[in-house]
């Protein structure tokens, strides 16, 4: 390892940090103005680099030279700051004011229609773009070569830097942008009209995506799964330099940046796990990132479970659901059952989340960690234990218990957009340990033929294991939300000054209720571990936490059986209209927008008002 | 023995003194009503007793144990109650289960994971309510109560802890008049009963000077007068602090 | 008597559940300016934040020359020429004090000299040697001068002007004082709300004393100064 070699690391770690920046810093800029973190940010990227590679080859058969190329990208990142303005005006106006959790999930609805569009407009193959006229070839540096269009990126993040700066410090815009982000009421009370602002706002970060998108053409082709990698990297640039702070976002670029680059060096196999840990490490130091300030967040608390009536009615119900649910065998065929045994397995699954977000108002926007943990520890004890069924499933939970117990520890001291950025940021880490370390998860393929013992094979039997323990679990959990714990959780959402008031202490009894949902969401990803025959990593993602998010949305936060309404709603729905249709995404994350729009209660949630009313 | 004794506590922030050499003392029993103009400093020397921030400098004893430094939860658990200058009560549940959870808070059952928390502690919950005349709240959803109820409600939690001290942060803000004086009478009634200490801030002066047994005057940061509400009502220093400078008056007309 | 720039009628306001202003009426007219006073959490701050429409309430009438502002967002409010100086002051302390103007900047009414901030710097001249520096690295008398002068740079007909004395240097207090006279001569009306009453009384034509969320006195300055009883019954320990 010589000089050379460690300046050309150092430069290809300047080049990512640049991409990053750009990237990173739209996000940022508009979440300081508007307080909401938009997770379709990276669909904006992505639009950016299929706008670019589609069309800078047509201006380059029009007429080649370098001014069409740059013209190009320019166009594509201004029609990408278009569709911000589009995206502001319709949607994000709208849920200014709503809890942070309906924000998220309003924006994750448009990565979901931004997906299907994007490959019914361009296609579903990747579309490799032009290389940059007049820098084709390589330079060389200290006796080795590198590619001149990078010293061009390493550039780029700078000029971007001042030409945000530019605009931050030096137009009369800019500085009502800086204003608003320090205190919108009193920008408003100067008679300044905020929605005007807001729109340019999202102008500027959809164009600064759209542009870091156009940018990475050259170098890496456009392809549809590129939304969600850089979303997830800028959320940790925007979290580490401190939500708001454009200079905060490119110092954490520049750490990111030299840390992918050497620490692919030192340990080749985890690089996004160094980045995420940097992400927790800078948390646990700074809890606002490097040049955050502190947030205060309200309006989450205001939603939620709240204490009923006990009914025998309640007791009945519950009794009659499980006979009808136990009988199920007898008229149901295979297929029934397999999806019957795959609702009440979500199902589970979004009832422990509903412990954390319904009871505790702690938005965890990385439920997956858990349900994947809980599948790989099964996977793994029968891969590598040469476990049974009866061995390996009880890994499960205590797997996602231990991981939810490290991730509590780290987040208890969060709260708001900050814990769902953490949760989300140690889901991460875990996708890309299974990701990354093939040797023991099998890496993208995942692991297989994890079947049940024998005598559980048969889908029916199968089935009432699944009921058993899937019902015992979350009559357990319901038990838990109406003691004491339960309780004291639900104090400490609806008042954490009054909770301390009366000697509550938040921090133990949310790290034991991460503790507790991850174990029952551990149980989940056991069973359906076993349900499926197989694991792989997508298991971890970000897609899972949504689902997880989406039924507990469609069945309603201040409900108790929400969840499992909105289990059964969406995996049904799911289950009769994808194989029909090639707009899933489209249609789930449309319903998912107009939910949090139009039914923001959930369905049960609405039931019981429209009873009460 | 004195019950809560202010050792001459310091604090300011960044580099504006918010309180200086603040000191006094509370007996079992007593009403003190904290008074003061805007910004004197009122709240950063309760929230000093309360827990909320630590002094720079100083001393704050409860029957003679050094609290200076510990947390909220520990000051409850010593027998600091308090109430909230915007009441702070459990909307998401109802009137009984408030105290109820106050309860099960001040015997260390808040970890229980199986027995159903409306079981608990009902009878002594509902006695509490009784006490400050809010029993027919019992079973309706906090969120429903009036303003002047959900204080009243506060109270009772503040009391489910048994506190020998008894901090409220202006505890009459936002309740019609009629209401204000049934409160501190209760207040007050209960302080005697059951012989806790009360410290207030208060900007109602019908309140402060009917309900105080003594009176602490704060004007930037210092205590400039201490005594009987007579005493203070009549100190110059203190009529000069809230009427202003008096040649002003002169010069106006 | 003219019709007033600002008139208030029945206004009612809670934070939450708890009500705050009580059915509160006052008009302000043109160029004047009227001293809101009474004690501490009588209602002032609220009644000017309702005003502005930044917390909810309740009104018979709310008027400003001739508008109503029931149900207007607050920029729309504050463009109608109705300036709002914060009892918090609220400086943009991450802003220079240029930059800080710059925010309040709007066109006024044709044909009067507008404010600009070589003009605010003669006002407020401690604020004339600092341009460059931020809101955050100033005192309390400067951060109120500056807030006011911010206000100005809308060119209002007329500010809401919470407790410019608060927390501040007595010799401050004075300049304020003369502040608020140079802008009464530019024909700024002035709804100043105000504890430290003595300062009040000697800027202000009128008086308006509130207590507890209502009105309990409103008129001429000289009659409120003269009602000896009033004045140990309002404001008295």
């Amino acid at each position: 390892m010589d000089l050379s070699f460690l300046v050309i690391q150092a430069l290809n770690g300047l080049s990512s940090a640049s991409s990053l920046f750009i990237a990173a810093c739209g996000l940022t800029l508009v979440f300081g103005v508007t307080r909401i973190v938009n997770f379709a940010h990276g669909s904006l990227y992505m639009i950016g680099a299929y706008t670019a590679a589609t069309l800078v080859p047509n201006l380059l058969e029009w007429s080649y030279g370098p001014v069409p190329f740059w013209l190009g990208i320019l166009i594509s990142a201004l029609i990408v700051g278009l569709l911000g303005v589009v995206m502001e005006v319709l949607l994000l106006r709208r849920i200014y004011g709503a809890p942070e959790l309906f924000q998220l999930l309003a924006t994750f609805g448009v990565v979901l229609v931004v997906q299907d569009l994007v490959v019914q407009i361009f296609g579903p193959q990747d579309i490799l773009g032009p290389r940059a006229p007049g820098l084709r070839a390589p330079v060389e540096i200290l006796g080795r070569r590198f590619p001149s269009y990078e010293l061009v990126l390493i550039a780029a993040g700078p000029l971007v830097l001042g030409f945000v700066w530019f605009i931050l410090k030096r137009t009369r815009f800019g500085v009502l942008v800086r204003a608003a982000t320090q205190d919108r009421e009193m920008v408003a009370a100067l008679g300044v009209n905020q929605a005007l602002l807001f729109t340019g706002t999202l102008f500027l970060g959809a164009f600064l995506a759209g542009l870091g998108g156009a940018l990475q053409v050259p170098r890496v082709a456009a392809n549809n799964g590129m939304d969600l990698s850089i979303i997830a990297e800028c959320f940790v640039v925007t979290v580490v330099g401190g939500m708001g702070s454009v200079p905060g976002a490119f110092l954490a670029a520049l750490i990111i940046g030299q840390l992918q680059a050497f620490g692919i060096l030192l340990f080749p196999k985890i690089t996004l796990v160094v980045v995420f840990l940097l992400m927790a490490i800078t948390l646990a130091i700074r809890p606002n990132g490097l040049f955050g300030r502190p947030e205060h967040f309200s309006g989450a608390h205001a939603i939620g479970i709240a204490s009923h009536a006990p009914g025998r009615f309640n007791a009945i119900a519950v009794s009659a659901l499980l006979v009808v649910l136990a009988a199920l065998p007898l008229v149901a065929d295979e297929y029934f059952l397999k999806v019957a045994t795959e609702i009440l397995i979500l199902a589970l699954f979004a009832f422990s989340l509903q412990l954390l977000i319904g009871v505790g108002g702690l938005v965890s926007f990385g439920h997956a960690a858990f349900f994947g943990l809980g599948a790989y520890g099964a996977a793994l004890g029968v891969k590598w234990l040469g476990a049974s069924m009866e061995g390996a499933l009880p890994l499960a939970p205590l797997l996602a218990a231990l991981g939810a117990m490290a991730v509590g520890a780290l987040v208890v001291r969060l709260s708001g957009i900050y814990l769902a950025m953490m949760t989300l940021a140690a889901a991460q880490i875990l996708y890309a340990v299974a990701f990354q370390w093939v040797e023991v998860t099998g890496g993208d393929n995942g692991l297989v033929g994890i079947w049940p013992s024998t005598w559980a094979a048969p889908r029916s039997v199968y089935y009432l294991v699944t009921l058993a323990l899937t019902a015992g679990t979350m009559l357990l959990l319901k038990r838990i939300i109406d003691a004491p714990f339960g309780y004291a959780l639900r104090a400490m959402r609806d008042s954490q000054a009054r909770a301390e008031a009366i000697g509550l202490e938040p921090r133990t009894h949310r790290w034991l209720a991460f503790t507790l949902a991850g174990a029952a969401a551990g149980l989940a990803g056991g069973l359906y571990a076993f349900s499926r025959g197989s694991v792989d990593p997508t298991l971890l993602g970000i897609p899972t936490s949504v689902d997880a998010l989406t039924m507990l949305l469609l069945g309603g936060i201040q409900t108790i059986t929400g969840p499992i309404a909105g289990a059964a709603v969406l995996h049904t729905l799911r289950d009769q209209i994808m194989p029909l249709t090639a707009f899933w995404r489209l249609f789930l994350g449309l319903s998912i927008i107009g939910m949090v729009l139009i039914f923001p209660r959930g369905l049960i949630g609405t039931l019981r008002y429209w009873r009460q009313a | 023995m004195t019950l809560l004794s202010v050792e001459s506590i310091d604090k300011s922030f960044g580099g504006v003194a918010a309180a200086r050499d603040v000191g006094f003392s509370v007996e079992r029993g007593e009403m003190v009503a904290l008074i003061g103009p805007n910004g004197a400093g009122k709240s950063t020397v309760f929230n000093m007793i309360g827990g909320q921030l630590k002094p720079d400098r100083g001393r704050i004893l409860l029957d003679d144990a050094d609290i200076t430094t510990a947390s909220p939860q520990e000051r409850f658990r010593r027998g600091v109650g308090r109430t909230f200058q915007v009441a702070q009560t459990f909307l998401s549940m109802s009137g009984i289960e408030n105290v109820q959870m106050a309860l099960i808070s001040g015997h260390h059952q808040s970890r229980r994971l199986w027995q159903p928390a409306r079981t608990l502690y009902r009878e002594e919950a509902f006695a509490l309510l009784e006490c400050v005349g809010m029993v027919e709240a019992a079973d309706r959803p906090c969120s429903t109560l009036a303003y002047g109820d959900v204080k009243r409600l506060e109270l009772a939690i503040a009391l489910a802890g048994e506190p020998k001290l008894l901090l409220m942060d202006e505890p009459t803000a936002g309740m019609a008049l009629r209401e204000r004086a049934a409160l501190m009478d209760l207040v007050s009634t209960i302080a005697q009963d059951a012989k806790i200490g009360v410290l207030f801030t208060e900007h109602d002066m019908d309140v402060v000077f009917g309900h105080a047994d003594r009176v602490l005057v704060l004007l930037r940061g210092r205590i400039i007068a201490a005594g009987s509400p007579e005493d203070v009502r009549n100190d110059p220093q203190v009529r000069q602090a809230y009427l202003g400078d008096s040649h002003a008056l002169t010069r106006s007309v | 008597m003219t019709t007033p720039l600002l008139d208030v009628a029945k206004l009612s306001a809670s934070y939450g559940r708890a009500q705050v202003l009580f059915d509160l009426s006052l008009q302000l007219h043109k160029g004047e300016v009227l001293a809101l006073v009474g004690r501490n959490g009588a209602g002032k701050t609220t009644t000017l934040k309702a005003i502005m429409g930044l917390v909810s309430a309740r009104a018979e009438r709310l008027t400003f020359s001739g508008f109503s502002l029931i149900g207007l967002p607050t920029y729309r409010i504050a463009r109608l020429g109705l300036g709002y100086v914060p009892e918090d002051r609220r400086i943009f302390t991450d802003l220079t004090i240029e930059e800080n103007l710059e925010v309040g900047r709007r066109a006024g009414r044709p044909g009067r000299s507008p404010w600009t901030p070589e003009r605010l710097f003669k006002l407020f001249p401690n604020l004339a040697g600092m341009k460059g520096r931020r809101g955050n690295e100033m005192s309390g008398g400067e951060q109120q001068m500056l807030s006011i002068a911010r206000t100005l740079m809308g060119n209002p007909d007329a500010i809401l002007l919470d407790e410019p004395s608060e927390g501040i240097a007595p010799v401050i207090v004075e300049m304020m004082a003369e502040a608020i006279c140079a802008m009464k001569a530019e024909g700024v009306a002035i709804l100043l709300s105000e504890q430290n009453w003595a300062f009040a009384a000697g800027i202000s034509d009128k008086a308006c004393v509130i207590e507890r969320g209502a009105i309990r006195f409103q008129g001429p300055m000289a009659d409120f100064l003269a009602n000896h009883a009033l004045r140990a019954e309002t404001l008295g320990v």
